[in-house]
Formats: structure tokens, C-alpha cells, sequence
């Protein structure tokens, strides 16, 4: 990141009046940024905004309701904080938002198609259009638009929707609603029986860890999920590709005009499911009904949570 | 064996107390002809209807499912069936992704009064179940496997 020395004097000047700044370092290895949690001043220092911050840090905001909490946000994350305050789910006032101008994140997987054994990783240098990494002592020159995530290729809010503070230019995107739903329009014309082979084969990989819940900004149930409740038992304990299944369009139905498409869930995926695919299909089709979009409008509210007498896009079905 | 086994498909419906399922009552009391492979489950109103009730239907195996509630303006709730209205479509419209027909789903609005149009409204949409045929199953799951294996070793 270019202005990553403003970022740090932005948040340098606001941390004495906040309990918290969450933002990103180096993780395990160099390949991966961790969270980081900001609270005194040296902290600031090892702060990291690259491509290989992925996470999107708006998934600890409603846990840390009542404290004051400074958040640095991608385009995207800013979206998750917005459906939150739609939500009511965090307050406006505990929360300062650190925007910048982001221009991708790399996608862990592609790396490892292309790398191989990440096991063992010496160094990685990132730079706008490159990732450098060597493994295992392999030199790797990887393409950024060949690791870049799906997500960011197609990319329409780039800036923070809502920040207090602001690092750097704004970016500018060209992409539109339809370029980023090429994916879900290609799928969908394929058979039905193909479809529905496709998900049975990739739902039984699913290990029912969880992961992609814990991962989404929006499930903020936490104890009391529908996927380990015994009453009402939605899911039996069985592993079970129908249960494994039904779990992952539950997570598709409670999102439904709330997803902001950040793409945590697919990426906290251990066994790679394309899961992303429903919730973008949903969002696809909420757009089309209710020309509504999830985190935008932090006064809006989602199209589920409410009603027309009579609506202007659902044509009901004459018998 | 039952006379209709192998004729008949399963299809459930979710029916809201106050009209429809009132319909299927006025429908009955009139003696209207009606095709047999509707199952009906009644729910107090069609804002009840969680759209992941026919999604587990469906994966469960069913061959078709129909909700139906009190016209819109009309539901003893006052708006139960406006919010149904909404999660519903959405679920017609998902359907196709996880390789459903979006046929084999409906919902419409029936009123106590209509048992005409009760007989009217299930028996097309058993024919038009009955032209998607049988739905894909899912079969040789794990589980099974798994509990197979364990009879096996007990
Ligand atoms: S899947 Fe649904 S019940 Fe579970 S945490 Fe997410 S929103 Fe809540
Ligand atoms: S469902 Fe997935 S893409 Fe949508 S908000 Fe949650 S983690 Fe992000
Ligand atoms: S993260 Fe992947 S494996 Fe884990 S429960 Fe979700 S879909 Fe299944």
C-alpha cells in the first residue's frame, strides 16, 4: 500500500481515544498477514496493508460491542460494516472506520495450485502487479491477475462506502453489477442433473467444521446457530451429504439481502467448496427483485426485513 | 402394497390455517374430485412458512411442494403472508442453482371460500409434477454406508 505511513499517522492520532485498532501484520509465515490488534503505540509499527491481507476484520466488530474500536477496512469490509449498522447489530458512535483505496487481495489457493508445497516458505515480496515467493528454496514469479481473488477481479467498491479516515487516493473501478455474476449465469445454464450431481459430489467433501460460518461478518448468532441446535434440530449429527448440504443453503437463506459477498465463507473453506456461488446467486436475484444491494446504505433496510402491498417485481403465478 | 404405489408422487404442502387450508376444507365438504399425492401440513399462517421447510423437503426427497395462504390483503395476521410473499420468490428463484427444477415449487394464495379453486390449483400442479416425473434422490450417502457397515459388524 502506497500511503501506508498516513494510514499509520491516522491511527497513531486516533488511539488514544480508542479502546482497540484492528488491522493486519505478518502472520506464520511471510506468505500470510494475521489480524492485529492495535493498543499502544509500538504496536502501529508492525501494522501491514498488502495484498496478502485477506481477512475481512469486521467479523470481530459485534463481538466488541461497548468498546470503542478503530477498524481498518478493504472496500469490501466497509460493505460488512454497513450491513451491521443496518443492523443494528454494532453502534455508529463505538466504531471509527480507517478507509483506504484497496486494489486486490491474492487468493491463497491459486498460490497453492501453482506453488505446490506451501509448507515451507522462505520469503514473499509483493508488489502491484507481482508475487514473489520462494518455497522450499524455488524462486516463484507469480502474475497478481493470476492470483488475484475472484472477488477483486470484478471489484465495484474498492474505496470504503463509509469511512471517518481516508489514506491515500480513491481508486476507480469500471467493472459492473454483471461482470461479477458471470460465474453464477454460466453455472446455471448447465442441466439440472448436472447441477445437482455437482453439488452432491462437492457437499460430501464438506467436513461440517464450520469454518465458513465462523468466518461470515453477518453470522452473528454464534451459540445458538440452527446447525447445533437440537430443537428445533434442523441438522442431525449424522455426516450426512443432505445435512452437509442443507447447512450450506441455511447459510445462503439467513444471508439473503444481508451477504455484502465479501467471500469469507468460501475462503475460510478448508476443502475449497465453491459455496460462494449461492450466496451470489441470492444476491443476484435480490437485486433483480428489490434493485437492492447488502451494506451500501447504512439507513437502508434489507428487503427480507420488509414489505410491499404491492410489489413491483414479483409477478405471482395465475392457476 | 398400496393401490397407488408407483401412480402417485410425494408432494407436500404447507397450508395456512385460516384460508387455504379452510380451502381444502370447503373443496372436501363439496366432494370436488382431487388427485391424491398431495400430503398437507398445516401452519397457523404463511409467514410461518420458513422457505428452508421446502428446501428440506425437497432434499428430503419430496417430489414437489406447494405452499399456499390467504390472498395478500387478506391474511388474519394482517402481513404474515406480504414477508412470505418476498422469501418465497427469492426461493423459487434459487432453486435452479442447486439443480432443482424451480417447477417443482409453487405458491399461491387460496381463500376458505374457494374450494373450487383448491381443485383447480392441486390438481395442476400434480399434472405438472407428474410431467417433471420422480425428483433425483440423494442415494448412496455416507451415512448410509456408515450404518451399514456398523449392522454388518454387530
Ligand atoms: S448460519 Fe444462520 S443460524 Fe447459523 S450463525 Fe449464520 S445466520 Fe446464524
Ligand atoms: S455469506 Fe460469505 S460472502 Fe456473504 S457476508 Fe458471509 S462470509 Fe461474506
Ligand atoms: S468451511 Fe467448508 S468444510 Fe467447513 S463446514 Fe463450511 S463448507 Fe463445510
Amino acid at each position: 500500500m502506497q500511503n501506508l505511513e498516513d494510514l499509520k499517522e491516522q491511527v497513531r492520532k486516533a488511539l488514544p481515544e480508542l479502546d482497540v485498532v484492528i488491522g493486519w501484520t505478518g502472520g506464520y509465515d511471510p506468505l500470510h498477514a494475521t489480524p492485529h490488534f492495535i493498543r499502544r503505540d509500538e504496536d502501529i509499527d508492525k501494522l501491514q496493508v498488502n495484498a496478502l491481507c485477506v481477512h475481512n476484520l469486521a467479523t470481530y466488530l459485534p463481538s466488541m460491542r461497548g468498546k470503542k474500536v478503530g477498524i481498518i477496512v478493504k472496500g469490501c469490509d466497509s460493505r460488512s460494516v454497513v450491513e451491521l449498522l443496518q443492523e443494528k447489530l454494532i453502534d455508529r458512535e463505538d466504531v471509527t472506520i480507517f478507509g483506504f483505496g484497496c486494489t486486490g487481495v491474492v487468493d491463497q489457493t491459486k498460490i497453492r495450485r501453482i506453488v505446490g508445497d506451501v509448507g515451507n516458505i522462505d520469503s514473499c515480496e509483493v508488489s502491484g502487479s507481482e508475487v514473489k515467493v520462494s518455497a522450499s528454496g524455488t524462486e516463484h514469479k507469480l502474475a497478481m491477475s493470476d492470483v488475484l481473488s475472484e472477488k477483486c477481479a470484478t471489484c465495484r467498491y474498492p474505496n470504503a462506502v463509509l469511512s471517518d479516515h481516508f489514506a491515500g487516493a480513491e481508486i476507480t473501478s469500471t467493472a459492473t453489477f454483471e461482470d461479477g455474476y458471470k460465474d453464477v449465469v454460466e453455472f446455471e445454464e448447465k442441466p439440472e442433473e448436472e447441477k445437482f450431481g455437482f453439488w452432491l459430489k462437492e457437499m460430501d467433501r464438506c467436513i461440517r467444521c464450520y469454518a465458513c460460518r465462523n468466518a461470515c461478518p453477518m453470522c452473528v448468532c454464534r451459540d445458538h446457530c440452527v446447525a447445533q441446535s437440537r430443537d428445533p434440530h434442523w441438522l442431525s449429527q449424522e455426516a450426512h451429504v443432505r445435512d452437509k448440504w442443507m447447512f450450506q443453503v441455511i447459510h445462503a437463506y439467513h444471508l439473503a439481502g444481508r451477504c455484502t459477498e465479501c467471500g469469507e465463507c468460501q475462503r475460510a473453506c478448508p476443502v475449497d467448496i465453491p459455496i460462494l456461488l449461492f450466496k451470489k446467486k441470492m444476491n443476484k436475484e435480490i437485486k433483480e427483485v428489490f434493485d437492492y444491494e447488502a451494506g451500501i446504505n447504512p439507513d437502508a433496510t434489507p428487503p427480507l426485513m420488509t414489505f410491499k402491498a404491492e410489489e413491483d417485481k414479483i409477478t405471482e403465478r395465475k392457476w | 402394497m398400496p393401490i397407488l404405489e408407483g401412480k402417485e408422487l410425494r408432494i407436500v404442502g404447507f397450508l395456512c390455517n385460516w384460508c387455504s387450508y379452510g380451502g381444502a376444507d370447503t373443496a372436501g365438504v363439496g366432494r370436488f374430485k382431487q388427485p391424491t399425492d398431495l400430503r398437507v401440513i398445516k401452519v397457523p399462517c404463511s409467514g410461518r412458512i420458513d422457505p428452508l421447510f421446502i428446501v428440506k423437503t425437497l432434499l428430503a426427497g419430496a417430489d414437489g411442494v406447494l405452499v399456499s395462504g390467504c390472498h395478500p390483503r387478506d391474511c388474519h395476521y394482517t402481513e404474515g403472508n406480504f414477508y412470505a410473499r418476498r422469501r418465497l420468490e427469492m426461493l423459487k428463484r434459487f432453486l435452479p442453482i442447486m439443480g432443482i427444477d424451480a417447477k417443482r415449487f409453487e405458491y399461491t394464495w387460496v381463500s376458505a371460500s374457494e374450494g373450487q379453486r383448491w381443485q383447480e390449483v392441486v390438481t395442476k400442479f400434480t399434472e405438472q409434477i407428474h410431467e417433471l416425473g420422480a425428483a433425483p434422490k440423494i442415494v448412496g450417502a455416507e451415512a448410509e454406508e456408515t450404518l451399514k457397515l456398523m449392522e454388518a459388524a454387530l
